[in-house]
């Protein structure tokens, strides 16, 4: 067998890992599904009415608008949960038995990001069903779940790589946790629960040059107008922006948690 | 030792509430990064509601002045909500680790072991609450008059005691902190779908309906009216009446759990 299938291999058996052991637990999917579905009921039911002021965009409704929010504090929340876990992994020596196992480190930490890329495509798939369910219309068409989907997962791995890098960094899966104030912050001033246009100083100046909020609109856009290029595109380069520091900063974790063990 | 035994059941009862509530007050001066969480979510909620959501002032309808103002007895009743329900998922933690054994062998009743936690839970609750309020008013929130105060911090206290109760019926029901995302989405559910966000006209219908029959909406009503208005009685007694039955539903509730507990 090939050095890449057997890494591979790994990564899907690490990555299959990650996934049961998050559903297994209330605790780690409680933030994933429960909360964001929770969170999406109470502001589409609470500030629905948001959808008649000036200056709000064209929407069928205040759900169809949401969606994407729902779907990006699910993915933020996947992110954290994933570095839990993987601080909790430390914590207990399991990631010790890896490291002296003889497969490549960086596909510890590739499986696990692959586990939370797998729940962020279950997040995505979850709140299109909702949105679908309790009447949202996908403005695009079909095309808009494959772009709403590829999104969802890219950031969902990407996050998890920041997520991972404080988790290797730390070693503590209660600072890991501790984390979850300051996702809620990010998502906040983002334009992920409200047109940008309308948010209060200095959320609005900040959510203009949050990368989230290139993301959300990615996801947004196909559900609620027609499909853009250039939006598609911003949302793309966001996510690679991402994906990049928390490549940095997870090897950079790594080298530094194979030097203390 | 001899002093104890003759002491009063009902001075004995009192000194082991209030042993019970000195001990979570200890974890908090010990561990002061525990209060963390149930501070921060509060204030950052209010935060991002408010700059997020503060726009739905102009809405025709809602005739209330700041959104900041409207917003605040909200996350005050939220951290309340929170407190109450890490006050189960430290029982749980306590049941995982043995300690309540040891409590359920002494001699104290059951109700008294059950009333140390959920009045140190409320004392606690009046920390994330002062501190929202502190950075409410700071933004511009009303001053809601001592009235309106202490109203509000009754309200607080009074419902991270509801928490309190239903956190621990949960953890002795499911003797694991696996149950903590429950304790919490029941009291986010509880709290939220009230008027926190609008006012009742302005809800979705759905959301209304839910709202109406919500008790916990008649406690918004009562912490919020100081910060609004004027503080009138017919306001807050219905706030006083929804608490006190939710405290004698989920009390029943998690007394029976703490009886059917073993040891």
């Amino acid at each position: 067998m090939s050095e890449l299938r057997k890494t591979a291999r790994v990564v899907g058996a690490l990555g299959m890992r990650s996934i049961r052991q998050t559903f297994r637990r209330p605790q780690l999917i409680a933030p994933i599904l429960v909360f964001p579905t929770l969170l999406l009921a109470i502001q589409t039911g609470g500030a629905g009415g948001a959808v008649n002021l000036p200056g709000f965009p064209p929407v069928q409704g205040f759900l169809q608008f949401m969606l994407a929010g729902a779907m990006m504090q699910s993915l933020m929340l996947a992110g954290n949960s994933g570095g839990i876990a993987l601080a909790v992994d430390i914590e207990m020596g399991f990631t010790d038995r890896l490291f002296a196992a003889p497969i490549p480190r960086y596909a510890i930490v590739l499986g696990r990001l692959a586990g939370t890329a797998a729940l962020g495509l279950f997040a995505a798939i979850w709140f299109l069903a909702i949105g679908l369910i309790f009447g949202a219309e996908l403005h695009s068409g079909v095309v808009a779940v494959p772009i709403a989907i590829v999104l969802v997962t890219a950031t969902a791995m990407a996050v998890g790589g920041i997520g991972a890098a404080i988790a290797l960094r730390t070693g503590s899966a209660s600072v890991v946790q501790g984390l979850f104030p300051l996702v809620l912050v990010v998502l906040f001033l983002s334009s992920a629960f409200f047109p940008n246009g309308l948010m209060i100083q200095p959320a609005r100046a900040i959510a203009e040059y949050n990368p989230l909020s290139f993301v959300v609109e990615g996801i947004r856009d196909p559900i609620v107008s027609s499909v853009d290029a250039g939006t598609e595109l911003e949302a793309l380069l966001a996510v690679l922006g991402i994906a990049a520091l928390g490549l940095v900063l997870s090897a950079r974790a790594l080298r530094h948690r194979l030097r203390v063990g | 030792m001899e002093g104890a035994a003759t002491l009063p059941a009902w001075r004995a009862n009192l000194a082991t509430i209030a042993a019970l509530m000195a001990r979570a007050r200890n974890e908090l001066l010990r561990v002061p990064g525990a209060a963390i969480p149930g501070v921060l979510a509060p204030t950052i909620f209010f935060l991002g509601i408010n700059g997020v959501f503060g726009a739905l002032t102009q809405l025709h309808g809602f005739d209330t002045g700041t959104y900041e103002s409207f917003v605040v007895p909200v996350s005050m009743l939220q951290g309340a909500g929170f407190t109450g329900a890490a006050a189960g998922v430290n029982l749980a933690r306590d049941m995982e680790q043995g300690w309540v054994d040891r409590l359920l062998v002494s001699p104290a009743p059951r109700w008294v072991l059950l009333a140390g936690t959920v009045l140190a839970a409320s004392a606690r609750a009046l920390i994330p609450a002062t501190f929202v309020l502190a950075i409410a008013l700071a933004l511009g929130a009303g001053w809601p008059g001592i009235d309106g105060l202490l109203i509000a911090y009754l309200m607080v206290a009074a419902m991270a005691a509801v928490a309190a109760c239903w956190g621990s019926a949960l953890a002795l029901r499911f003797k694991s902190q696996s149950a903590a995302p429950l304790m919490q989405a029941g009291m986010m559910a509880l709290i939220f779908t009230t008027t926190a966000y609008a006012p009742l006209a302005l809800l979705q219908p759905w959301l209304r309906s839910v709202a109406e029959v919500n008790p916990v909406t008649r406690v918004v009503d009562a912490a919020r009216q100081g910060f609004l208005g004027a503080v009138t009685w017919s306001e807050t007694w219905p706030g006083v009446v929804a608490l006190t039955g939710l405290l004698i539903v989920l009390g029943a509730w998690s007394l029976r759990e703490m009886r059917r507990t073993a040891v």
